[in-house]
Order: C-alpha cells, then structure tokens, then sequence
C-alpha cells in the first residue's frame, strides 16, 4: 500500500510540473507571437513614417503628378513620380497580356485534361519555375532574350519594356496556374457530372460550369501575379534599360518604381530628401501591392463562400 | 462547327499553353547549363575573384549566401514556426487570428525592394548594425517570416482534431500534445515549407543589395557586422557593372549556374518530402 501512495504521490508531482511547463510554453509561445505580430506591423509604420517628409516636402500631389524623375540633379532636383508609375504599368500591363491566357490554358489542361503522367511533370515544372531566383530571369533577359527581340524587332533599345514584359510574364504563369488550379479542383464534383448527365461535351461542361464555378478563384489568382510583377525588381532593373520616361511604346527604355529604388537607394544620404522620397516610391507600391492582395482576398472569400 | 471538332481545337489550344511553360523552362535550364557548366571547376567552387573579379572564383559568394540562411534559420524560422503554433494550438479569439491571418497574407505579397527599404532605414541606419551580414539576414528574415509562418499554419491545420481529442482525453496537457502528437505529424509540412522559404532567401537579391551585400571582398566576413558577398547579388554586379562584360561572360554563367543548381536542389527536396509526407499519413 505504502509503495503504492509514493507512486500516486510521485504521478501527482508530475502531472503538477507538467501543468507549470504547460502554462510557462504558452506564455513564451505568446510572447513570440506578439513580436511577430509587433514586427509585421513595423514594417507597415516605418515605410509610411519615413516616407512622410517627403510627401508634406515635395507635396503630395506633385510627387504623384509630377512629370519628371530626376532626383540627381544638382540645380533642380524634381521628384515627379509619374514615369516611373507609367513604367511600372507598362510592363506590367505586357506582362498580362502574356500571361494570363497562357496561364489559363495551362491550367485548365493541368486541372481537367492532363495525363496523371503529364501531370507529374508539368506540376514540379511549374513549380521549379516559380523557385527560380529573379537575378537569374534578369540575367537571362540581359544576355539573351534582348538578342532576340533585337532580332526580331530591329529595335533601337536593346533593353526594353517588352524584354521585361516576356520575362515578368513567365514569372507569373506559375503563380496563377498553381493558385488557379486549386480554384478548379475546388469546383464540386457533382456540378460536372450533373453537366455531363445533360450531354454536354467535356468542353462544354469546362465552359459552361466549371470555369464560371472557379471564375473568382481564377481572378483573384491573376490579382495576385499581377501584384507580384509590380513589385518584382531584379528583373525589371536588369531587362528594361532603366530611363525614367512616360510612353507607351512597348521597345523604349523605361524605369519601373522597383528599379527607381534599387539603383538610387546606394547613393543617397541618409535623411535626405530624395532619401525620402525613395520610401514615398516604397509606400506608394506598397499600398498597390496590398491594394490587390486584399481585393484578391475578398473575391476569394466570396468564392469560398458560394460552395460551403 | 462541329461540337467535337471545337472541343478538340480548343484542348489543343490548352495542351500548347501546357507545353509552352514546360518549353520556357527547358529554355533557361539549357541556356544556363550549357553556358556555365564550362565553367563550373574546384578552382571556380573554392577560389576567390581574381583580377577585378574578370578571373578566379566565387567562393566567398557561396559562403555569404550559407552564412545569411544561417542567418535566417536562427531567427526566422523559430520565431515564425512557434508563433503559427500559437495562433493555432492556443489562441482563442478568432477576430485576432483573422487579422492576423490577413496580416501575414499580405505582408508575403509585399515586394522584396520594400523590404529592402526597412532594412536599410531600420537596421542599417537606425540601429546602426551599418551595411552588415547581420542587418541584411534580418531583412531577409523579415521578408521570408510570412512564408514560414503561413506553411507552418497550413499545416497544423491540416492535422486532423481528433488526434488532438485523443491525447487529451489521455490524460495529456496541451503542449504534451503539440510536441509528441500535433508537430511530429505536421512535421513534413513545415519542412517544406522552411525549405522553401530557404531557397527564397538565398535567391534573394533586392534587399541584400540595400542592406549589405559588396561588391568585392578580399577575405570571408569575420563578424555579422561585416559585409559580405552572395551568389545573388555578385551575378547581377558581374553581370551588369563589370569592367568588361563580354570577357566576365563565362563567370556570370557560371554564378547563374551554381545559383539555380542550389535553390532548384532545395526546391526539388521540398517537392520530394510532400510527396513523400502525402503517402505517409491519410486521414
């Protein structure tokens, strides 16, 4: 009996000390997450703070409005951010034109049509692609693709929108075909096969039903690429040949903000107004990015909402 | 048109938009293979740059790049996973989870430059850590926590409550049940994605640039407060300010070849253990 009661004592101590360790983990697991949550939000805080003096300096309006980019120069510095908007959107825009028919198809051949043995190469494929380091897609834009739109164009700029544009659009095709294939596998299994028991043809089933089921889920993954090409850098700053100007011309040399930043930030002094105005560039593509990222999220909601 | 006939049209059209982004990836992996396996020799893997960085090899990159993971495996990575236990093991109030989530969403949809911007006005300048090794890993860190912290997430959800109700209905505490239940089968997932959020950083080149990346260095970085050179940032130098660029041609392929085997290897070693996890555990 007595041996017994030591043991019941002994188990009583444990579980004692195993709720004392419970309480002290979940105390430190809180504390961690609270600096997380506490560094995410600082870097939301220091962006906008160190962009403020630039805005109340410069004016906010003029730093959007303005036309010229030539934060450089010695007499008449102007801190116009509007090439470099217009740069940024031109190649963007290029890119999705490109990608975003082709990063359909390719996920609807992945989603309904694919070979489970095609499939098991196209999918890692795609994913390696999305892995790829972006200095190597500008390294590749620099040394070969602007040879062969050279080639073909017989252009003036060897390093243009367009090179940025083919570029940035193979950077976003397996973004959207791997978050706009889950948006298609999502699509209930009974709405097919009700659409096929009516005789409609594979094709018509994929038109008529499923592609409009997933269609939020599609759009909010082409948002998301979109997002990720305007804040892409290296490989703008390698391909696009860098000149801050407004056109619309597809094979001129442009600059997108991304780049503006990379190049200028080496060479300014710290708290100076073009210092400044380089987090101003920083906050206005910030709230761009997060702009798309939270439409994306409130269509996607939507979507998960329309099948639960 | 014959309703079949179109159907065949339009999943032609499909399988060429397949096979077009399988072509464009042969494309770059031929290119960048045939052009720097050339060059790829010992010398080249353990040497440093010689000859204004026209000669000799990257070793010192290579090693700037190891010594920034490591970086980022120390902070990141125990921060972001025991935070995503937190939020999902223990916190109660789903209005904060909720925001969180949406914190943690957006901010991995934030351009890396921007990041680079924090980095350089907070850790460099603010605190003062200058252009260093250790002000670019934090930057790093910041920009892959996220990804950590949202891989981690997907994947203890994805194991199911009932192990959890078992564990305790044994008798079990809470963490008991994290550590010997819920985190050994969630395991596989946060590998992958530390894995992948690795392979991230060391491809990362914008915020490095901002933060401490150099040009050239003669010697390997002595302290985290020193500079440092990386694989990413000395392909973009070589391959754009190099003094001549047609003559460094086989070293920028080089770079670019070492790069891509490295972060593609850790990309595939993510891709083997979900298939792998995938088999082991049904629920």
């Amino acid at each position: 009996m007595k041996a017994g009661n030591k043991e019941e004592i002994l188990l009583q101590e444990r579980r004692r000390m195993s709720i004392k360790t419970d309480t002290f983990i979940k105390i430190v697991l809180l504390c961690v997450s609270l600096v997380t949550v506490f560094a995410l939000f600082a870097v939301f805080f220091f962006i906008f703070s160190e962009a403020l003096p630039a805005f109340t300096s410069i004016g906010f309006v003029e730093f959007l409005s303005g036309h010229i980019w030539n934060p450089t120069s010695p007499t008449n510095p102007s801190y116009g951010i509007l090439p470099l908007l217009c740069g940024t959107f031109l190649v963007s825009l290029g890119a999705s034109i490109i990608a975003i028919p082709i990063g359909i198809g390719c996920t609807i051949y992945l989603a309904e049509l694919a070979h489970p043995k095609i499939k098991s190469i196209l999918k890692p494929a795609i994913e390696i692609l999305a892995g790829i380091p972006s200095v190597v897609y500008g390294f590749f834009a620099l040394i070969i693709l602007s040879d062969w739109i050279v080639a073909v164009f017989n252009n003036t700029y060897r390093l243009n929108a367009l090179n940025g544009a083919i570029m940035l659009a193979v950077m976003m095709i397996p973004i959207m075909v791997s978050l706009s294939e889950e948006a298609i596998n999502s699509v209930p299994q009974d709405l097919r096969e009700a659409a096929y028991a009516l005789g409609a043809t594979k094709w018509e089933t994929l038109r008529g039903v499923i592609i409009p089921a997933a269609l939020s889920g599609i759009a909010a993954a082409i948002m998301l690429s979109i997002g990720r090409a305007v804040g892409e850098t290296m490989t703008v700053l390698m391909a696009c040949g860098n000149t801050p100007v407004i056109t619309w011309d597809m094979l001129s040399s442009v600059q997108t903000m991304t780049a503006a930043i990379a190049i200028e930030m080496g060479e300014v002094n710290f708290n100076s107004l073009h210092y400044h105005a380089l987090f101003g560039v920083g906050a206005v593509l910030f709230v761009i990015t997060f702009a798309i990222n939270i439409i994306a999220d409130i269509v996607l909601a939507k979507f998960a909402e329309a099948y639960h | 048109m014959n309703r079949r006939l179109k159907e065949k049209l339009y999943f032609s059209l499909f399988r060429a938009c397949g096979a077009l982004v399988v072509i464009a990836l042969g494309i770059l992996l031929a290119y960048i293979i045939m052009g720097g396996i050339g060059t790829i020799s010992l010398e080249f893997l353990t040497q440093f740059p010689k000859k204004g960085m026209t000669e000799g090899g990257i070793f010192p990159a290579i090693v700037g790049t190891i010594y920034l993971c490591i970086i980022v495996i120390l902070f990141s990575v125990p921060v972001g996973v025991l935070s995503a236990i937190y939020f999902v093991e223990y916190e109660r109030n789903n209005l904060f989870k909720k925001i969180l989530r949406v914190v943690v969403h957006n901010l991995a949809g934030v351009p890396s430059i921007v990041y680079g911007l924090l980095g350089l006005g907070l850790f460099v300048m603010a605190l003062d850590f200058g252009f260093s090794l250790i002000a670019a890993g934090l930057t790093v860190g910041l920009l892959v926590l996220p990804l950590i912290i949202s891989a981690t997430r997907e994947a203890l959800l994805a194991v199911p409550n009932s192990v959890r109700e078992a564990s305790i209905a044994l008798g079990a505490t809470k963490w008991q049940t994290v550590r010997h239940h819920v985190v050994p089968y969630a395991m596989s997932g946060i590998l992958t994605g530390i894995i992948l959020s690795l392979s991230r950083a060391a491809g990362e080149t914008a915020p490095i640039l901002m933060t401490g990346a150099a040009y050239y260095m003669r010697h390997l970085p002595d302290s985290i407060f020193s500079q440092f050179m990386a694989l990413p940032f000395h392909l973009y130098t070589v391959a754009t300010q190099s003094s001549d660029l047609m003559a460094t041609r086989p070293i920028q392929y080089g770079t670019a070849f070492v790069l891509l085997i490295l972060v593609i290897g850790m990309n595939l070693m993510a891709i083997i253990l979900r298939r792998r996890f995938r088999k082991k555990y049904r629920w």
